[in-house]
């Protein structure tokens, strides 16, 4: 239990140019969050949401107009813009992190 | 105890809403997640009908009411919806501040079965700071539609503290929450082990120590608000600095001034700083930490059969699928607006036939007993107006107002935000400003208390200066009138009704694009800034408690709205008689007033009459329409409402054309505030330079729009 709780979600720099995250999960998929890149408030909030580390997170639709996506998140749906969700990022089908 | 509009309200001056504490009376918060029925059980718990609606935020005020349970009176403060104590929205700062420094002798969190796990989080928190807590898990008929079953007494032995599962909309359900208070109010209470959320050791080590320290260096023992030491040693180590700052202001100290606490302090962080946990490592831990013990003790609880959100998902195809979103919109707003024409007719008449025997028998009542001036001026002056206003504005709002509640019930309002976040973000703005817009049809001062939902300051600014843009509904009769006089024709039914809200319509997508321009002008300019980031919850479509939702929205809104509307109307009503019936120089104050302005007037497509009837509707914008009647009519008494034809020739001998008819729909659309949401946008805003420009705003655009049309039809003619 401690050792998961004293893992460091920060990553220093931005993420790889192809890295997988949130944002491009299309409609049906699910996959594991990796690592949040976001600042500030949202961060506090998307956290509180649950969206933590290992948290699986599936797309279940998207605005008409594109964005915002509207994503399942520990039971609740959350509706998330993709410039933010595109700093969510995910591990791959494996379950590890891409990058440590 | 402290329920002062500092303690309760932060910065967002909450307090004048509680009621009085009487001395018996135990103070209970009501806490909870956005949307999770928490207004419901509210009323169930006090019979105080204080509406609700099913999407997230909408408690904006906090709200209070007496209840009783066997053994207790309490006075319950319902305090805004929260999904954390940590967290940073105007809403949920009052929240925390309530939670944490308000006094409460008990709290209750309400929760929602169908997504327990998430609203764990704020149990777990809550528990930190108080252990007289009794979680109040609701919708438990939703969840057993769902397939979701919720373990209530193992619930109970993970948390330590009562648990009750109820469906707070079957109020017969809520008697195990009353006897639960009573077991945590007691005196005697001893509350059993919580399965807190586990920190890293080092943390867990230093805000121990820490804790033992803070009771003697901040001298919280006579501090009048109990605060639990550990969890205070957790927060100052994270160093949140509003909470800190509302923290100092409950204790009434100056916390950066005490030398000892900022020894200890710095000592705690340079040991967590060894252990690796500083800044945002530390909050992420922090958070962290709460969700997996969240998620443990739901996994433990919660057992689900299914997929939860499947209908949901289903449902969003449609209503916010690529084709159908923006169709459907529109169509329910046509439809909305049809019902509303067509529905409102007949009560309408009725209603005025009724106020003319009501005036009959009045004037016998008074005539002979009291002089003819005093006679004039109240039944004549004040009780035509009055009636006039309430004949016409009665029936549409109690049809509107139940309809738009009901799409606030179902749970698809947070959809329209969702569905217009695009176009707002292009606008530099929140989607959320969707949903207080929307507010905005029903009253704008509503739409800007409603403003709170939005975090960003700058977003929040945005849609409270361009809510008036919207009209609501004291402007609705009157944009309704006037196309069914000028533009859709004397045919009347269903199918005038329908041009005329096919029209409506069109100039409520007027407003919607005024909206989104100003808005964006606002972004590039006196607001400049970039959208910040966004995170709507989209609750689960429920089935709507119609018989509830009529009799709360006709209670809290209709009868709110028409209330403040006669109590303009009648002082109005009195003024514009005086000026109507006080001779100056071959005529009244009123007619010379609108001589004044009919040169400027005449410049954007109206006449001084139009304009004067403008300026003195600021109390209310449903008695525009009687001032103006009364001035066009020499006999300086309002007309019969009753006939819409007779108002036609009536405005036609003054002079009316269609531009005037054009002009004054777009000016009954975009021009100054009425004077309530000018007071509420002052306290919003705490400021005047805002106030005015709220006000400037509009005005300069719909006389823009006038000036436009009125150039062109001259140019035609």
């Amino acid at each position: 239990m401690s050792a998961e709780l004293s893992l460091d979600m920060s990553i220093a720099g931005a993420a790889p140019a192809a890295a997988y995250n949130l944002a491009g999960l299309r409609p049906g998929e699910s996959a594991r969050v990796g690592a949040l890149l976001v600042e500030g408030a949202l961060r506090r909030r998307l956290l509180d949401l649950g969206l933590v580390r290992g948290t699986v997170v599936k797309c279940v639709g998207k605005s008409p107009a594109g964005d915002p996506s509207a994503y399942l998140i520990r039971g609740a749906v959350i509706a998330l813009r993709a410039g933010d969700s595109a700093q969510i990022l995910l591990d791959d089908e494996r379950g590890e992190a891409q990058w440590a | 105890m402290g329920l002062t509009k500092d303690s309760v309200g932060g910065g967002a001056r909450e307090g004048d809403t509680l009621l009085k504490r009487r001395a018996r009376d135990k103070l209970v918060a009501l806490a909870g997640n956005p949307n999770v029925g928490k207004s419901t059980v509210f009323n169930a718990l006090t019979g105080l009908n204080q509406h609700t609606g099913n999407w997230p935020g909408k408690t904006v005020a906090s709200a209070s009411g007496y209840a009783q349970t066997p053994k207790h009176s309490l006075l319950l403060a319902d305090v805004p919806g929260a999904y954390s104590l940590l967290a940073h929205s105007a809403e949920e700062e009052v929240a925390r501040n309530f939670i944490c420094f308000g006094g409460a002798d008990a709290v209750i969190v309400v929760c929602d079965a169908t997504r327990l796990e998430r609203n764990l989080n704020l149990v777990l928190q809550t528990l930190e700071v108080t252990r007289r807590v009794v979680v109040c898990v609701n919708l438990l008929d939703e969840a057993a539609k769902k397939h979701i079953e919720v373990d209530i007494p193992q619930l109970s032995q993970l948390l330590g503290v009562p648990v009750v599962g109820v469906t707070a909309r079957e109020p017969q359900t809520l008697t195990p929450l009353l006897d639960a208070l009573d077991e945590v109010l007691d005196a005697a209470y001893q509350p059993g082990e919580t399965a807190q959320a586990a920190y890293p050791p080092a943390l867990e080590e230093v805000a121990r120590r820490l804790s033992y320290v803070l009771p003697g260096i901040l001298n919280l023992d006579e501090g009048a608000p109990q605060i639990d030491a550990y969890w205070l040693a957790l927060r100052l180590l994270e160093n949140d600095a509003g909470l800190i700052a509302d923290l100092a202001r409950a204790l009434g100290q100056d916390i950066a001034a005490n030398a000892g606490l900022q020894l200890a302090l710095k000592w705690s962080r340079e040991c967590l700083q060894a252990a690796g946990l500083s800044g945002r490592a530390l909050s992420d831990a922090i958070v962290n930490a709460l969700v997996r013990r969240a998620e443990q003790i739901a996994a433990k609880t919660v057992h689900c059969r299914g997929e939860a959100v499947e209908r949901d998902v289903r449902l969003d195809k449609l209503f916010c699928g690529r084709f159908s979103a923006y169709p459907f919109m529109l169509l329910g707003l046509a439809g909305v607006f049809w019902l509303t024409i067509i529905g409102a007719n007949y009560p309408s008449e009725m209603l005025s036939t009724l106020f003319g025997r009501g005036q009959e028998v009045l004037s016998d009542l008074l005539f002979g007993h009291v002089p003819i001036w005093l006679h004039d001026m109240l039944v004549l002056g004040v009780y035509r107006t009055v009636a006039w206003v309430v004949s016409v504005m009665l029936p549409p709002m109690a049809i509107f107002f139940p309809l738009f509640t009901l799409l606030e019930d179902v749970g698809y309002l947070p959809r329209v935000a969702y569905n217009l976040d695009k176009p707002f973000r292009l606008c530099k703005a929140c989607g959320k400003q969707a949903l207080t817009m929307c507010m905005g049809f029903g009253c704008n001062a509503a739409g800007v208390i409603g403003c709170r939902i939005i975090d960003s300051p700058r977003e929040r600014l945005l849609a409270i200066l361009t809510n008036s843009l919207v009209p609501c509904n004291g402007r609705f009769p009157t944009l309704i009138s006037l196309l069914t006089l000028f533009c859709v024709g004397a045919a009347g039914g269903a199918a005038a009704g329908f041009s005329a809200a096919l029209l409506l319509t069109g100039l409520i997508i007027l407003s919607v694009a005024a909206t989104f321009l100003v808005t964006r002008l606002l972004s590039d300019t006196v607001l400049a800034g970039e959208p910040s980031s966004f995170a709507l919850e989209l609750p689960s479509y429920r089935r709507p408690q119609i018989l509830s939702v009529l009799v709360r929205s006709v209670l809290d809104r209709t009868l709110f709205v028409l209330g403040r509307a006669v109590l303009a109307a009648a002082p109005a009503g009195l003024l514009i008689w005086l000026l109507a019936n006080i001779p100056v120089a071959g005529g009244s104050l009123l007619t010379h007033l609108a001589a004044f302005l009919d040169p400027f007037a005449a410049v954007f497509g109206l006449d001084g009459v139009i304009l004067l009837a403008f300026i003195l509707g600021l109390p209310a914008n449903e008695i525009v329409v009687p001032i103006m009647l009364m001035c066009y009519l020499a006999e300086g008494t309002l007309v019969d409402a009753a006939s819409l034809a007779d108002i036609k020739a009536l405005l036609l001998a003054n002079g009316w054309t269609f531009t005037t008819a054009c002009c004054t729909l777009i000016f009954m659309l975009f021009h100054w505030p009425c004077a309530t949401t000018l007071l509420t946008i002052h306290k919003e805003t705490a400021s005047l330079k805002w106030t005015a420009l709220a006000a400037a705003i509009p005005t300069a655009l719909g006389l823009a729009l006038c000036f436009i049309v009125a150039a062109l039809s001259r140019l035609i003619a």
